[in-house]
């Protein structure tokens, strides 16, 4: 099994991901969009365990989720709390802090 | 490599409707789409045990968190695809095609050398091989991250938690404060109005009928108005007519009688200045402004929300709209529909 | 050959100069000290003690000067006593500045020169404090003026009785602070303060050549002591001793008001009367003169600074002369007479060995005859309401009959009536200048002339002719207090002659200047003396023909000749001081203040100005959108991966 195509995959949904963080103006989008930019992250792991023979790969893949379960857990938090007091999931909406 | 060919394209595909959809859900299910590709993937690259992982913690876990606060959130103008910021697209696209470019650059230099494969590594099985390496070499970083986990459980909590200022009302409150409202301010004192009482399907988005003919603004739930999905009455009329005679011709409003060849605009009897709007939903000469009926709002061309509005209601000017008692779009605040 | 030219040149140097090596003292002038501390002590009581010195402030201040005047001359009587080569006593009070090897002490020198001074500062000032009590009277600020004036003395003994250059500028300074005070004392006059402050900036003109002087001394001699320069004095090389005396000569033309900085002296006369005449008439402008002789070891072995100084004393006798024919005004007529004075002793301490002692011998008799006349012009002043101008004067001798008496004893003096105090020492130094320098003696000798003229002018103004003061003018004799004083320095005018007997005052000085080599005139010094006569008795008659036999106008006439314009404006000094420095200063300021707002400020303001632009600009940068920020994020991730991918290739 090769494995240049998968690390090609990961990188084309890394970039996607990347590239929605930037155009969709949704939080709760955006934070899809870096679960996929994890996801591609976790891909790439996988493979790179495959080619190598061990499991540290798969080993580092798995503490990727449990990461980003904690990270979505706390970042979709705050999503609540600003969208309780702003009536609003528009990341442009938080603009205030600037020149 | 089979399940790689035929999965990737599908994968690559549902990530850029990621990009595109408008609507979170559509996001959401998309994104469910590709995990669980990825998670065929896992498998596919002797990773069993991740690929239970993803399918349980990502696809059923995470996800799921996600629809649970888009429903708590609500819909919300943020769905919306126009770019408010100049240049971010173009930017955003130059810059992931260039990050693409030199990342496939880079790995596709990178050589691997001969693919292990992991039948050693997982000889005993992989669920067994992965437990033998996390309790041995990753022990620490594993119960570092447990420690992580509750941490970001207590503060979900702590965030998410909202602490009761005043005492909660019952009953008797909630009463009182309505005979006050009406006293003070004149608010309905009833229940607002059903909707729409031509229940063909879920007549929830179909707006209920004044007696004049006009729709009555609070017999919708403000979601489905905030969302655009209400149907107006008279589109409504023309679906039962329509299905009655079972054709597809344009009929014309009001009595189900086919509407005479449009010479113009023609000419609304409710609001001076206004006129109904034109069969394909186009504007009608001379009369630029859209009116919200269900809304009471009004938009002007250029306006933030206007191409993505469905006017029941063509004025040929902000003034007769507002005559007419309606609000210019983003005057308001405080409305679920975040106009502004 | 460095030693070749070293003998060669002391050979052409023809006199060893008298070397300064004072004893300790002892006995009375053990008390050296107290004669400058009393005054000091009468200065920080009435300065320190305010208001609750009123009373008894002044006495005090009069008592304690007399008192150093006492003790001055005790000290002289114990000095006359002594043989001649023990009259230098010096007296070492404290270490006052040490660095490396270069020591300053605050040590006093009493010698035959400082003798005389010490009489003269103590002696006219102790008669000025008498007269001021009676001329301050009615003034508010009396108190303040009679510290002021104590202040004045002591830092006047200081600078004659300092042993070291570094002493002498202490004291230099220390008049030239107390001479600003006491020209703007009447400071609510906007012409006093402009006054002091011109004489302040003038002075500090000359005490920059004193600080340099000093400076360039140590630098060549190692010490600034009196005792150790004149020591090595014949070591030194021309250039150094060259450049050390026409510094101190630019030093004594600040403080004496001699040619080019002798604008201030005029103006300086806004000053209260005692004051022109304690300071600006007998002491503090003769301070240049004393630098002079104090540093004879220096000019003796350095002719071309010794030239210059007589060059400076020949213009300047004449130029103050010429103001003095002009002026109308009383004490300016006076002060250009002091210039012109002064003059005359710079021209004498310029001619060497032999005139050192003349010049010192004019300056005390100068002393007393100015002094008596400047109290005398003070006297008319206050009999007349302070009218300070001589057309409005007129047969005041009938009114004023003591003032007249003293002022005329004063006039004899000053223009060399035969017997009188300044016949003998003016005499004496136009001889010498004659005997050296035809063209200086010829300078000297019309100088005397002018003199005769305009003080018969002034004489012929201000007491004959008719009465031309205004009508509610009434001159009545001043108090006693004003009077004495005038008496006895008119007594002094008329005996100072008196010094010169059996030339007591030429062996006095000795032991401080050096031998008196005698100098022989083509003609005997008695027919000399009549030539010089007959001159001041020209200019007494033209005196006599243009001012005695006419009615004076009260207005001075306009329609005069070049020369009488010239005069009356001090012969333009103050317009060609105003063309070349005051005005090029002035320019040189709004350029370097302009260049400063435009280039400095402007090319500073710039760069502030520029970064705040850029800062305006990139700022736009921080819009808050999130993800914007995130675009530059992605764009460093995308280029961390080029670099790697560069690094790798």
């Amino acid at each position: 099994m090769d494995t240049t195509p998968f690390i090609v995959l990961s990188a084309i949904l890394f970039s996607i991901g990347a590239v929605g963080v930037l155009v969709r103006r949704n939080a709760i989008v955006i934070f899809m969009c870096v679960e996929l930019m994890l996801n591609a992250g976790n891909l790439a792991l996988i493979t790179f365990a495959r080619a190598n023979g061990d499991l540290d790969g798969q080993i580092a893949a798995f503490f990727v989720m449990v990461v980003a379960a904690a990270e979505v857990v706390v970042g979709l938090a705050i999503i609540m709390t600003i969208f309780r007091t702003r009536r609003s999931a528009s990341v442009d909406d938080a603009s205030l802090l600037k020149y | 490599m089979i399940a790689f060919w035929i999965l990737a394209p599908v994968m690559v595909v549902c990530a850029l409707g990621i990009l595109v959809v408008r609507k979170a859900v559509h996001c959401a299910l998309l994104l469910a789409v590709v995990m669980i590709s990825l998670a065929v993937l896992y498998a596919v690259q002797d990773a069993p045990f991740l690929f239970a992982v993803q399918i349980i913690v990502y696809t059923g876990a995470i996800l799921m968190l996600f629809l649970f606060v888009l429903m708590l959130v609500g819909v919300d103008a943020s769905d919306s695809l126009v770019e408010t910021i100049r240049g971010q697209r173009a930017v955003a696209a130059a810059m992931g095609l260039a990050f693409l470019v030199l990342l496939t650059l880079g790995v596709a230099q990178v050589s691997v050398g001969v693919d292990q494969g992991l039948e050693q590594a997982n000889e005993g099985g992989n669920v067994p091989a992965i437990a033998r390496v996390l309790f041995t070499r990753y022990v620490l970083a594993f119960e570092v991250t447990s420690a992580l986990l509750i941490t970001a459980a207590l503060g979900a909590m702590v965030l998410a938690h909202r602490e009761r200022l005043t005492p909660k009302p019952n009953q008797a409150d909630w009463a009182a404060q309505r005979m006050r409202d009406f006293a003070e301010r004149g608010t309905h004192l009833g229940p607002l109005p059903p909707p729409g009482t031509f229940a063909r399907h879920n007549a929830v988005d179909t707006p209920a009928l004044l007696p004049d003919g006009s729709t009555a603004p609070g017999s919708v739930p403000r979601a489905l108005a905030a969302r655009g999905t209400v149907r107006t009455a008279p589109a409504h009329e023309i679906d039962v007519i329509s299905h009655e005679i079972g054709a597809d011709a344009p009929v014309g409003p009001m009595g189900g009688l086919p509407a005479p060849p449009a010479e113009g605009p023609v000419q609304s009897d409710e609001w001076p200045g206004s006129v109904r709007p034109l069969p394909d939903g186009s504007e009608p000469e001379g009369h630029p402004v859209k009116g919200n009926k269900v809304s009471g709002l009004f938009h002007e061309p250029g306006g933030r929300w206007y191409a993505q509005t469905r006017a029941e209601v063509w004025f040929d000017s902000a003034d007769s709209a507002e005559a007419a008692g309606f609000t210019r779009a983003g005057s308001r605040s405080g409305t679920t529909t975040k106009e502004d | 050959m460095t030693a070749a030219l070293t003998s060669a040149l002391t050979s052409v140097v023809p006199t060893e100069v008298p070397v300064v090596d004072p004893s300790s003292a002892d006995g009375v002038l053990g008390l050296l000290w107290l004669v400058i501390a009393l005054p000091v002590l009468g200065a920080l009581v009435l300065l320190v003690g305010g208001r609750r010195t009123n009373a008894w402030g002044p006495g005090l201040a009069t008592g304690l000067v007399f008192g150093s005047f006492g003790l001055g001359v005790a000290m002289f009587v114990e000095i006359l006593s002594r043989s001649e080569d023990d009259r230098q006593v010096g007296q070492h009070l404290w270490t006052w500045i040490s660095a490396g090897q270069w020591q300053v002490g605050a040590d006093l020198l009493y010698d035959p020169l400082s003798a005389l001074f010490v009489l003269l500062i103590t002696g006219v000032g102790g008669l000025i404090h008498v007269y001021s009590l009676g001329y301050m009277e009615h003034d508010a600020r009396k108190r303040r003026f009679f510290g002021y004036l104590n202040l004045f003395v002591a830092a006047m003994l200081v600078l004659v009785l300092a042993a070291d250059y570094v002493g002498t500028f202490l004291g230099w300074e220390g008049v030239g602070l107390a001479s600003y005070l006491l020209i703007g004392f009447w400071q609510h006059k906007p012409s006093a303060a402009a006054a002091a402050k011109k004489a302040f900036v003038i002075n500090r003109v000359g005490d920059f050549g004193m600080a340099l002087g000093v400076g360039l001394i140590f630098a060549t001699f190692g010490t600034t002591s009196f005792a150790g320069v004149s020591e090595a004095a014949g070591r030194a090389s021309d250039g150094a001793l060259i450049a050390i005396g026409f510094l101190l000569l630019l030093a004594a033309c600040g403080k004496s008001a001699q040619f080019p900085l002798q604008a201030w002296l005029l103006d300086a006369m806004e000053g209260p009367t005692p004051v022109s005449a304690l300071i600006h008439a007998a002491t503090m402008v003769t301070a240049g003169v004393y630098l002079i002789v104090r540093s004879n070891f220096i000019f003796e072995l350095a002719p071309a600074a010794r030239t210059g100084v007589i060059v400076i004393g020949c213009i300047t006798l004449l130029y103050g002369a010429v103001i003095g024919c002009a002026k109308d005004d009383i004490k300016k007529v006076l002060a250009g007479s002091t210039m012109s004075q002064i003059g005359y002793m710079v021209l004498a301490s310029g001619l060497g060995v032999a005139g050192y002692a003349f010049a010192i011998f004019h300056l005390l008799t100068h002393g007393f005859f100015k002094a008596n006349m400047f109290l005398g012009a003070g006297s008319t002043m206050h009999g007349t309401d302070d009218d300070v101008d001589m057309r409005h004067y007129g047969l005041l001798r009938k009114a004023m009959p003591v003032t007249f008496l003293t002022f005329a004893m004063g006039y004899l003096a000053i223009i060399g009536f035969p017997g009188f105090s300044g016949f003998w020492s003016k005499d004496k130094i136009i001889e010498t200048a004659f005997a050296q320098n035809p063209v200086a003696g010829a300078c000297a000798l019309v100088g005397a002339g002018v003199t005769g003229f305009y003080m018969t002018r002034l004489m012929l103004m201000t007491f004959f002719g008719k009465e031309r003061w205004e009508p509610d003018v009434h001159p009545h004799e001043s108090p006693r207090t004003m009077t004495v004083p005038l008496v006895v320095l008119a007594a002094l005018s008329v005996l100072g002659g008196v010094l010169l007997l059996g030339d007591w005052i030429v062996d006095f000085l000795a032991p401080v200047v050096g031998e008196h080599e005698e100098e022989h005139l083509a003609i005997s010094p008695l027919a000399f003396s009549a030539i010089a006569v007959v001159v001041v008795a020209v200019g007494v008659v033209v005196a006599w023909l243009t001012v005695g036999r006419r009615d004076v106008p009260r207005e001075a006439p306009q329609d005069v000749s070049f020369v009488t314009r010239a005069a009356r404006n001090e012969l333009y000094g103050n317009e060609v001081n105003d063309a070349l420095v005051v005005t090029p200063t002035m320019r040189t300021i709004t350029a370097l203040d302009a260049a400063d707002g435009r280039a400095v400020d402007g090319a500073a303001e710039g760069v502030a100005r520029s970064v705040g632009g850029l800062s305006a600009v990139s700022r736009r940068l921080q819009n808050g959108y999130v993800r914007s920020y995130a675009v530059a994020l992605l764009a460093g991730a995308a280029l961390v991966v080029a670099a790697l991918l560069v690094v790798n290739l």
